[in-house]
């Protein structure tokens, strides 16, 4: 392939993804996208198949069938390689090494030498803002600055695709939005990222579109107003609250088309006016409404739409 | 709460069953080694190579050569090839560059005229000749094994000769004996010669039946009628010592530990996901593990330099005089147990697997392969069976450079086994790493 077309290509194309562990079936005819600069979320539910599409595409995983394409070229070749950048879910340092050692170590796997190398690492530890921790080893870090380590190992060599496996797994909420911050500013660099999590807040937040991934295929795909709205339309969601025999109030809450969510009743409505009608009736059972409430679906209301389990099961 | 620790751990412990079997299998195994190799020790002594040079062809010589070659301990040679009998016989110069080179670890010359005085008492100056034992030290039990059965054989193989220079000197110090005395003396001497003769005409027996004949007769022949003039041809005119072997000996066991422990940064990884992410890169896995090869040959190497460095400063070992031997052989040995570590970290899923694994071989290679006692020391199956080790051949190595002082040159065969054993043990490891390459 040509220099040209790969310039022109898309950052990875899938197609008819297929892999199985034994029995397991962990992708089972993923297909995806994604186009330059874009952040596309996989959400779904610890082993949905995510980190597997990963693992494929940064070509640790052999596939049973399907293609994977990076900027046109096939996965594992060295152009593949050279355009993709992967933080795996693991902290895969060197806990004995500094953390410029590390990013030395890493940059010279990547075929970094020289000036360019030095000068990547000292990008890569501002990046992270470990600055001031460049010379102590990684594993006397706090667990959110070996997280930012772990990321800067993955993008020492400035990739055009970054493919991010749960970054934030482990980490306090001042950390993770640090982490957040960090694939904002590679994101306006104009860096494509793939990104894998299971906490909807992280999708909505930093990607552009959300694959949702169960069970090793791609159940929806879109941007989040375009997910919420294939799947709810216009509606919008009532969750209450109420006091009485538990069996009796889910008998109801079926009964009126809704259903019990971690203690909660939730009912979808047309129009914000059908809650009058619908807390009436409850009062009419004899049920007695401690709180209640009105909310848009989120990406959660979508995953629970379209499998019936929560994205935390 | 202590038992449900104690099921924690026996939970896990199950888990790991490789590393299981082989704590189970560990005592077992060197259990068995150790009874192989000193179990038996007493019902197979080792036998020693000898080479016996015969410069007097007297029939003395012949009776006493004769003597030897049936000694169940001894294997006796005359000529390089002793099935090829148009081979020239061995000199005292060829037997001696024998014992240099460690072909055997003793030689005996029977000297011209040692026939017409074949025993000498302890200062007798009169009798003349004197049989030479030439000895390489590196094996300091050989030459005591061959000065006592020399002096046995010598009494059970040729007792007229005996009894006949006994009554010289019983003539010389006592005087004359009455004609009845030397009458019956004469027709004893007649009887004994006759035994001879008829024992010399039998067939000589095979070595493992020699074996058996030999355990039932006497010992104690050590205080020589036989005159015996020792000569150590190597470690004579050096302050040599044995610290070589023992630097050799420990340094290669130690090494092979360490490699292993070394290569096992392959599991570490694995477990990180460090190894993940190298492969993900430009690094693929024969470079991987080329560069693991490298770091612990280095490794290996260094340890062996510093061991033989201490040898020098604190046991005076003639380190600097060896130099161009020594990182010969230290590059070939550390290359092959390098390799080695190489080979059980992949074949290993776990370090207790490792750690299991690599001690179990580790000890069963050093106590065959001569790192924890002399193989010369051991029955000659075992003997045999130390050939398949790293240790031997190493330990050979050394021996060659520091105690022979032989030229690099002379360490193609120690050389060309440790380099091809540490190839293929590589390339094996690197067949089986393709289980890390991609799932």
């Amino acid at each position: 392939m040509s220099t040209a077309a790969v310039e022109t290509a898309r950052p990875i194309q899938v197609q008819n993804l297929a892999k199985r562990f034994g029995s397991l079936i962990a992708l089972d005819g993923v297909s995806l996208e994604l186009a330059p600069g874009e952040c596309l979320g996989l959400l779904g539910p610890n082993g949905a198949g995510k980190s597997t599409l990963i693992r494929a595409v940064v070509g640790r995983v052999r596939p049973d069938s399907g293609s994977i394409r990076i900027f046109g070229a096939e996965a594992s070749t060295r152009a593949a390689r050279q355009a993709l950048g992967w933080v795996p879910q693991e902290l895969a340092i060197y806990p004995r090494l500094t953390c410029r050692e590390n990013l030395l170590a890493f940059g010279k796997y990547q075929g970094l030498s020289g000036a360019s190398l030095t000068e990547q690492a000292a990008w890569c530890l501002k990046w992270a803002a470990l600055e001031d921790r460049a010379n102590d080893p990684a594993g006397k870090l706090s667990g959110g600055m070996k997280r930012r380590l772990n990321m800067a190992a993955g993008i020492i060599h400035r990739p055009r695709l970054v493919l991010m496996d749960e970054p934030t797994v482990g980490v306090d909420p001042q950390s993770r939005n640090r982490i957040f911050e960090m694939i904002e500013a590679l994101r306006a660099d104009g860096m494509a990222l793939l990104y894998t999590t299971h906490h909807m807040e992280e999708a909505e937040r930093l990607c552009d579109r959300i694959a949702i991934v169960d069970h090793g295929k791609i159940i929806a795909e879109g941007t989040r107003d375009e997910l919420v709205s294939n799947a709810f339309g216009t509606r919008t969601e009532v969750v209450a609250q109420f006091a009485g025999d538990p069996a009796r109030i889910e008998e109801w809450v079926r009964q009126r088309g809704g259903k019990i969510v971690a203690g909660a009743a939730q009912f979808s409505i047309d129009r914000p006016t059908e809650i009058t009608p619908l807390l009436a009736a409850a009062t009419d059972q004899g049920l007695e409404v401690d709180d209640v409430s009105l909310r848009r679906p989120n990406l959660e209301s979508v995953f629970l739409h379209l499998t019936g389990r929560e994205l935390r099961d | 709460m202590i038992f449900a620790i104690v099921r924690t751990a026996i939970t896990a412990m199950r888990r790991d069953r490789a590393s299981l079997a082989l704590s189970f299998v560990l005592p077992v195994a060197f259990f068995s080694i150790f009874a192989m190799v000193f179990g038996k020790s007493h019902d197979a002594i080792p036998q020693v190579h000898v080479i016996v040079v015969d410069e007097d062809h007297s029939a003395a010589s012949r009776k006493l050569l004769r003597g030897l070659m049936r000694e169940g301990s001894l294997v006796v040679s005359t000529r390089p090839d002793s099935k090829d009998s148009n081979q020239p016989e061995y000199t005292t110069s060829t037997a001696e560059a024998a014992v240099r080179t460690g072909k055997v670890p003793v030689a005996l010359v029977i000297p011209a005229g040692w026939g017409a005085h074949p025993i000498a008492f302890q200062g007798d100056q009169a009798s003349g000749s004197e049989i030479e034992l030439l000895s390489d030290q590196s094996d300091p039990i050989a030459p005591q094994i061959v000065g006592g059965l020399l002096q046995k054989a010598a009494m059970t193989s040729m007792p007229s000769s005996m009894a006949s220079e006994g009554g010289k000197y019983m003539q010389q110090y006592l005087g004359g004996l009455t004609p009845e005395q030397e009458k019956r003396w004469n027709s004893n001497l007649a009887n004994l010669n006759d035994r001879e003769a008829r024992r010399d005409a039998e067939p000589l027996m095979p070595a493992d039946a020699k074996q058996k004949s030999s355990s039932d007769s006497g010992a104690g022949f050590g205080n020589g009628f036989i005159q015996v003039k020792s000569r150590s041809l190597i470690g004579e005119h050096q302050n040599k010592n044995q610290i070589s072997f023992y630097a050799a000996g420990m340094g290669v066991m130690f090494l092979l530990f360490t490699a292993s422990g070394a290569a096992g940064s392959l599991l570490d990884e694995q477990d990180s996901g460090t190894l993940d992410r190298i492969l993900s890169s430009h690094v693929t896995m024969t470079t991987l593990l080329a560069g693991k090869l490298t770091f612990n040959t280095l490794l290996a190497f260094t340890q062996l330099v510093v061991m033989f460095l201490w040898g020098w400063a604190v046991f005076h070992l003639d380190f600097f005089q060896h130099i161009p031997g020594f990182i010969v052989m230290g590059l070939c040995t550390a290359f092959a147990v390098a390799s080695f570590g190489m080979l059980l970290a992949s074949i290993c899923r776990t370090r207790a697997q490792l750690g299991a694994l690599s001690t179990l071989l580790i000890m069963i290679m050093s106590s065959v392969g001569g790192s924890m006692f002399p193989r010369f020391l051991m029955p000659e199956a075992v003997q045999k069976a130390g050939l398949f080790t790293i240790n031997a051949w190493a330990i050979d190595g050394f021996t060659k450079v520091f105690w022979r002082d032989m030229p690099v040159r002379a360490l193609g065969p120690q050389v060309g086994v440790l380099l091809a054993t540490g190839l293929v043990l590589f390339l094996v490891a690197r067949r089986i790493a393709r289980r890390w390459e991609m799932a």
